[in-house]
């Protein structure tokens, strides 16, 4: 299976602390994949490696038969590599529409000149965008919020509208950090559908960061887990919820031995 | 009200309400020019003097200089989030390209096009219209080059540089009249006169306030319209989002350093045409007019107009340009008559300013015409159920 993300032996130090240990990881095409592992693991870490927030002290990470290892943030974002945060960071103060429309930046083209004047290929572009962005806010099932400020939004709308936001990217790959957090068991089960319907309608690749073990095993075709920086195990859900040493990075030894 | 109106109804904008606010205001400003031009020596002496009092023709002109300055560093301040504390340098940039490339500073050379002043008069004499072009790319070009290594700086740290340079800026100008025995800006001397706005065959003199009114009007117009239209495409967006979120913003493919390079030049681009227009108002340009005041003014235009609003922008640096020129001295000579005190009033100035700026972020943090969106954030805290109560 080839894939579309690939992280190759990175390690990440702050100071003298090891953060992420030569960890390989891969994210095959159109597949759905989770990250794992206690607190303090190094995923959220790890999530920032991949998009260029962080650089690693060493190793590569490939996109889509390339290295983006040293680009920017916003040149990785653009390629194809968006991301939803874990503690929502929407531009609040911006409606619905235009947050999704901000992400739609770099597929623009209208120069500032075309703006000022108003020339009719911007107009164009800019009611094509505002079409798809609808699209986009109705796909993640907010269409009706178009037009409200973002910090007015309830917060599974607001979780719905970052992905919206993400989407308008055009992304091949979609990372999800901790996207159920603060949902109830319905909504999460909601939500494993909803990562499904994007994979499946949009053809993209999903990577996630999630707690929640039921939403982690029903969701994911493979699961990685990282424990104190350092990849303990992979494989598929049946094989992880099977695998001594997660359970004992989980649950401690005392508990692993005596399963 | 109807300002409000519209800023509300501005994602359902249909074109016809904008064309009435043109015409409005093409209106407004042809019938404050006619009455300056035409009617006012025909007015009985108590009204002209009222003017002369409490609304000059020239602290109208002064006003719309600072408008135009107003708005471009409102673009850099309220739409990137950007604290510019030295915005005085572009204006300055501004007003000595009005001083190379439109008078006889360069006496050298006998260059003419487009003005009309004499040909037998020797510098370089452009047109107004050009010479303006020129000035704010010099200053939109200097913006830049301050911008690019500066801009990587926080907020706090981009305001004490953007300080500096506006006070080395000037200084430089101040003390330019022998940089390697080359005479940039003729130092403290100042160059004057400045050449007279050639429009439609006719040479606007220190006089010819009418007209030059009228110009300045379109020139902020312009910049409302520029504003505005760029608020509303793709790097307004842009800007918007830097300023709620930066990481958030280069996450979603915005490059950051361009984008707000770019509001820096755009801001200093605006400075630029303001300085050249001053010099024309004020028929020359003098190095000590160029002081840290001017970045406060009007920064302070900008947060008691409303930050990231045009209109309350507008507002504010109307405003206090007026009080600034023509309000307080005229106050002061009221109070004084009618109580007979001799309290020096425009020296309590800055007084006055610094109370209003105080007063107005324990009460209407906002400004007087708040953006909506801003109104929001800064009243997040005051009230969370307001939040919730509906749209």
């Amino acid at each position: 299976m080839s894939s579309i993300l690939s992280a190759e032996n990175i390690t990440v130090e702050f100071g003298g602390l090891v953060a992420v240990n030569d960890v390989s990881f891969d994210i095959p095409e159109k597949g759905i994949v989770s990250l794992i592992g206690p607190n303090g693991a190094g995923k959220t870490t790890f999530f920032n490696i991949l998009t260029g927030l962080y650089k690693p002290t060493s190793g590569h990470v490939m996109y889509d038969g390339s290295e983006i290892t040293a680009l920017t943030p916003h040149k990785i974002a653009s390629a194809g590599v968006a991301r939803t945060f874990q503690n929502i960071r929407l531009f609040g103060s911006m409606t619905a529409e235009e947050n999704v429309m901000v992400a739609m930046h770099s597929h623009l083209k209208a120069s500032l000149s075309a703006t000022i004047l108003g020339l009719p290929s911007q107009r164009r572009e800019e009611k094509a965008a505002r079409e798809e962005a609808r699209a986009l806010l109705e796909f993640v099932g907010i269409g009706k919020t178009a037009n409200e400020f973002a910090r007015n939004l309830s917060y599974g709308d607001q979780r719905r509208l970052e992905v919206a936001r993400a989407l308008a990217l055009r992304p091949k790959v979609l990372l999800l950090d901790e996207p159920t957090a603060g949902m109830n068991p319905q909504e999460s089960a909601v939500f494993v559908e909803f990562v499904h319907r994007i994979r499946d309608e949009k053809g993209i690749s999903i990577l996630l960061i999630e707690h929640d073990m039921a939403v982690v095993m029903k969701v994911s075709e493979r699961i990685t887990v990282l424990d104190r920086g350092e990849k303990i195990a992979e494989g598929t859900p049946a094989e992880i919820k099977s695998n001594p040493r997660v359970i004992e990075a989980y649950l401690g030894k005392g508990v692993g031995a005596g399963h | 009200m109807a300002i409000s109106l519209k800023r509300k109804n501005k994602k359902q904008k249909n074109p016809a309400s904008a064309r009435q606010w043109a015409i409005s205001l093409t209106v407004i400003s042809i019938g404050i020019w006619a009455f300056f031009t035409y009617l006012f020596d025909k007015t009985p002496d108590a009204v002209q003097s009222w003017f002369q009092v409490w609304m000059p023709p020239s602290t109208i002109n002064e006003s719309l200089v600072w408008v135009i300055c107003a708005l471009g560093l409102n673009i850099v301040v309220g739409y990137a989030g950007l604290l510019d504390l030295g915005f005085v340098a572009f204006w300055a940039f501004g007003g000595y390209a009005a001083g190379w490339f439109m008078s006889g500073f360069f006496n050298q050379v006998n260059i003419h096009f487009g003005s009309m002043s004499a040909k037998t008069i020797p510098g370089i004499h452009l047109s107004f219209w050009l010479v303006m072009i020129i000035a704010a790319l010099i200053a939109g070009f200097f913006g830049i080059i301050i911008g690019a290594p500066t801009l990587r700086l926080k907020s706090d740290y981009l305001a004490l540089v953007t300080l500096g340079f506006g006070e080395i800026i000037p200084q430089v100008f101040t003390n330019g009249e022998n940089i390697g025995g080359f005479n940039l800006s003729n130092g403290t001397k100042g160059i004057s006169p400045v050449d007279a706005i050639g429009v439609f065959g006719k040479r606007l003199g220190p006089f010819d306030l009418g007209w030059k009114f009228l110009i300045y009007f379109f020139l902020a117009a312009c910049m409302v319209f520029v504003s505005l239209r760029i608020r509303g495409g793709r790097l307004g967006r842009a800007w918007l989002a830097i300023r709620e979120d930066e990481l958030a913003a280069s996450m979603m493919g915005v490059p950051l350093m361009r984008t707000k390079l770019t509001a820096y030049a755009v801001g200093a681009f605006s400075g630029g045409i303001g300085g050249a227009v001053y010099a024309t108002h004020v028929n020359g340009i003098f190095a000590e007019r160029f002081n840290f005041s001017i970045s406060i003014i009007l920064l302070a235009m900008v947060v008691l107009g409303g930050m990231g609003n045009v209109w309350g922008v507008i507002i504010g640096a109307l405003l206090m340009a007026w009080i600034n020129a023509t309000g307080l001295p005229a106050i002061g000579d009221t109070f004084n008559n009618t109580f007979h005190t001799e309290i020096n009033f425009p020296s309590y100035n800055f007084l006055l300013f610094g109370g209003i700026l105080v007063l107005m972020m324990l009460f209407k943090r906002d400004g007087l015409l708040p953006e909506a969106r801003l109104k929001m954030i800064s009243h997040e805290n005051d009230d969370e159920a307001s939040n919730t109560g509906g749209h």
